[in-house]
């Protein structure tokens, strides 16, 4: 059968379990876009700027555990992109992008809205592709799939010269890929998985550090058998956040420069820590030469370039987390680390990090704890990037993986809201809360008319204190309370949702705070509340710069209240 | 922190375009120094064998071979530099020379058995092979009558015995052909 190749790929992407494509049409694609009539199976979601197309793909990825698929045309539809496919690649998402680009003879030489793409997301790609034949289309669907998806999960990107849109080939998908560079199965040494137990068995003062890669592997059910058997506190990472349920027992909060403070110093204390699917980040490791340097490190990772690239691994353990766990879990015998979860719990009793101060205005993390409280912790929390972001962390609950979603690597302002329409797509009867600040929230912020367009029910909270929150806050401690460039105006936030077709609420008064979210819970499609709160809040604790993670700034005792 | 050692890496990689840029994008993102980089056809059609010279501590050594294996079309990396290897390097060297000091820089050339490969009027040119203290030895002689230009290859190697120094596995090649075969 003889298709052009447009269709190949639309062959590819409903071959791939495709089942929605967010995107921006233009020049170079419109040979592609051209073909949808043909496959309607394939939902396609028009953003109103490139780089949400790529945030809300990110955000479906992380949401389904699918790959998600974004498009966009050549030139500045590529490079708007750009910083999307940067958010997953930190966070290792699975993402396959697709560009358009200028036709085959056109290449080289400066065309209209022609630029290097592949050359420009090399370093933020796992893999990418400039497809030269329509011939070679097929196999670079299969391969993009294939090495978004498996492995340490990445973005791929897939560079199409207009010309070979159209250009016909044979099509015949190939039922597997023949990479010989590229190992997507990695075996566990046993004798690694019975050092790991070793160490474990003989610790006094173990704990667990899950990461990201606990979630992305599926293994929630194995890391909690392994913590209970092995009784051994777990803190998770900001991306961690999900991979272990919070109201266990074992459960010590998230780990960092904003995490909770026993939780950094039990890593401080720890005899041993158990990496498991993460990287040793410098947000959580704080100064690398102040790091823990008495803790032997079972670093359990899919990815063997992250073992000892911060933080020297003493058993390195290279894998799949869940077969990892698997294996180790028997080999783990039942353990007791009274004493050691004894001093986890006094530190907890002395630097409780859960502490707001008594405040006439509205409070930050009484928003997020509300909205938490009424959603009885089910709730899918979207974050922008900034000190909403770590309110947001520091004070939902998330019980369930998939379901706290943020720019942790790369620290995406503006993520939140297009991230929101991924995560609701792919997740479509769920209550998606888009958790923003309004510094957040104005970089993104045309993405309402998508929301609007495709009947999207989310929930959007803007935690509006006027300022570039995070940013305010170092110049506050570091430089001199000198506020330069961070005082942000902004507009009448619900003029302009109303104006978009969503409605909305200005929330000023902390006894409205429950009833504003109740009724954003229950009313039938998008709400936004535009919470006007403290100002100057700040995000507690703090690890000082440079310093070992427990040194902290914590909330002031003079000012702390219960709630 | 264990001392800075010269490592000699050999990759083998896909001929595919872009490779070489993605290999040298890696070590420049990620501050790697790399010394000498040098790639051509390897024995397999479709494979090419990349030299590299990495100076630096073994754990950065050891960062450079992971972060190089997780490029998709890097098919093998081997870290040769305990193995017993022949490493050579070939330079190219422009020569100041008159009539008056022509058959000294000769003499010179002949002692490190290097030819002379095109003369003129005011110079010669010289080509050398060799590890590169011995490159190094010789240009230091040459120095004095002056180097007009100077090119050289960067380092390749390749382990003594039979067996290959970066051996790969018989599915990856049958891989590569298959690619070879549908790629025309």
């Amino acid at each position: 059968m003889k298709l052009n190749g447009a269709q190949i790929l639309c062959e590819g992407l409903v071959k791939e379990g495709v089942e929605v494509i967010f995107g921006f049409p233009g020049g170079r694609v419109i040979q592609f876009f051209d073909t949808f009539e043909q496959y309607p199976q394939l939902r396609f979601v028009l953003v109103r700027h490139e780089q949400a197309a790529a945030h809300a793909a990110d955000a479906y990825a992380r949401a389904t555990g699918r790959v998600g698929c974004c498009v966009a045309t050549s030139g500045p539809g590529a490079t708007n992109l750009v910083t999307g496919i940067a958010t997953a690649h930190l966070d290792s998402v699975p993402l396959v992008a697709i560009t358009g680009q200028v036709d085959r003879p056109s290449l080289g030489r400066d065309a209209f809205q022609e630029i290097d793409i592949t050359g420009i997301t090399l370093p933020i790609t796992k893999h990418n592709y400039l497809v030269m034949k329509a011939d070679e289309m097929a196999e670079t669907v299969k391969e993009a799939f294939h090495i978004a998806g498996t492995g340490r999960p990445g973005p791929v990107l897939i560079d199409v010269p207009s010309d070979v849109w159209v250009e016909e080939a044979e099509f015949k998908y190939p039922e597997k890929v023949e990479l010989p560079g590229y190992r997507d199965v990695i075996e566990v040494y046993p004798e690694q998985v019975r050092k790991a137990a070793r160490a474990i068995a003989s610790a006094k003062r173990p704990i667990i550090v899950a990461g990201n890669g606990v979630i992305i592997s599926g293994a929630n059910a194995e890391l909690k058998e392994f913590a209970e058997k092995a009784q051994i506190p777990v803190i998770n990472t900001l991306l961690g956040l999900g991979s272990f349920p919070q109201n266990h027992v074992l459960y010590y909060g998230m780990v960092g420069m904003h995490g909770m403070a026993y939780a950094n110093y039990a890593l401080n204390e720890a005899d041993l820590i158990v990496a498991i699917g993460m990287r040793f980040d410098d947000r959580v490791t704080s100064k690398l030469s102040t790091f823990n340097s008495k803790a032997d490190v079972v670093h359990i990772d899919i990815d063997a370039a992250e073992i000892s690239k911060n933080v020297k691994a003493t058993v390195p353990v290279v894998g799949d987390v869940k077969g990892v766990l698997t294996e180790l879990n028997k080999d783990i015998e039942k353990q007791s680390h009274a004493d050691w979860l004894n001093q986890i719990d006094e530190y907890r009793e002395e630097h409780p990090s859960h502490e707001i101060r008594e405040c006439a205005n509205i409070l930050p993390q009484n928003v997020v704890g509300t909205i938490a409280e009424v959603s009885g912790g089910e709730a899918i929390i979207v974050t922008g990037v900034g000190q909403h972001q770590m309110w947001a962390a520091q004070n939902s609950i998330i019980n369930k993986p998939r379901s706290f979603i943020s720019s942790g690597g790369l620290g995406t302002m503006g993520y939140s809201l297009p991230a929101a329409i991924g995560a609701q797509m792919g997740r479509p009867n769920e209550t998606v809360w888009s958790i923003d600040g309004d510094g957040s929230f104005q970089m993104t912020l045309q993405e309402l008319a998508t929301i609007q367009q495709e009947r999207l029910p989310i929930k959007i909270a803007i935690l509006n204190n006027g300022y570039l929150g995070m940013v305010r806050q170092w110049q506050e401690f570091f430089w001199g309370k000198r506020y330069v460039a961070t005082p942000i105006s902004g507009p009448d936030f619900v003029k302009i949702a109303e104006a978009y077709g969503v409605p909305g609420e200005v929330v000023t008064d902390r006894d409205e705070v429950k009833a504003s979210i109740e009724k954003a819970t229950g009313h039938d499609g998008p709400y936004l509340l535009d919470f006007r709160i403290e100002p100057e809040e700040n995000v507690y604790p703090m690890v000082k710069l440079g310093a070992t993670i427990c040194e902290l700034f914590e909330q002031p005792k003079s000012e702390v209240k219960t709630w | 922190m264990v001392a800075s050692v010269k490592h000699t890496l050999v990759a083998l990689v896909e001929d595919k375009p872009g490779v070489l840029n993605r290999a040298a994008s890696l070590f420049r993102r990620r501050g790697f120094n790399i010394e000498s980089i040098a790639v051509g056809h390897s024995e397999i059609a479709g494979l090419s064998r990349m030299t590299l010279v990495v100076d630096g501590a073994n754990t950065v050594v050891e960062q450079v071979e992971k972060q190089l294996y997780k490029l998709v079309d890097v098919v093998k990396v081997t870290d040769i530099t305990s193995e017993s290897m022949v490493a050579r390097e070939l330079a190219l060297i422009k020569v100041g020379a008159t009539t008056a000091t022509r058959s000294e820089i000769l003499q010179i050339v002949d002692i490190f058995r290097a030819n002379i490969v095109d003369v003129a009027s005011d110079s010669v040119m010289v080509e050398v092979t060799g590890d590169e203290n011995k490159i190094d030895s010789l240009l230091d002689l040459l120095k004095s009558f002056g180097i007009k230009e100077l090119v050289r290859t960067g380092r390749v190697a390749m382990v003594r015995g039979t067996d290959s120094g970066s051996p790969i596995d018989e599915e990856s090649v049958q891989k590569i052909k298959k690619r070879r075969k549908k790629q025309g």
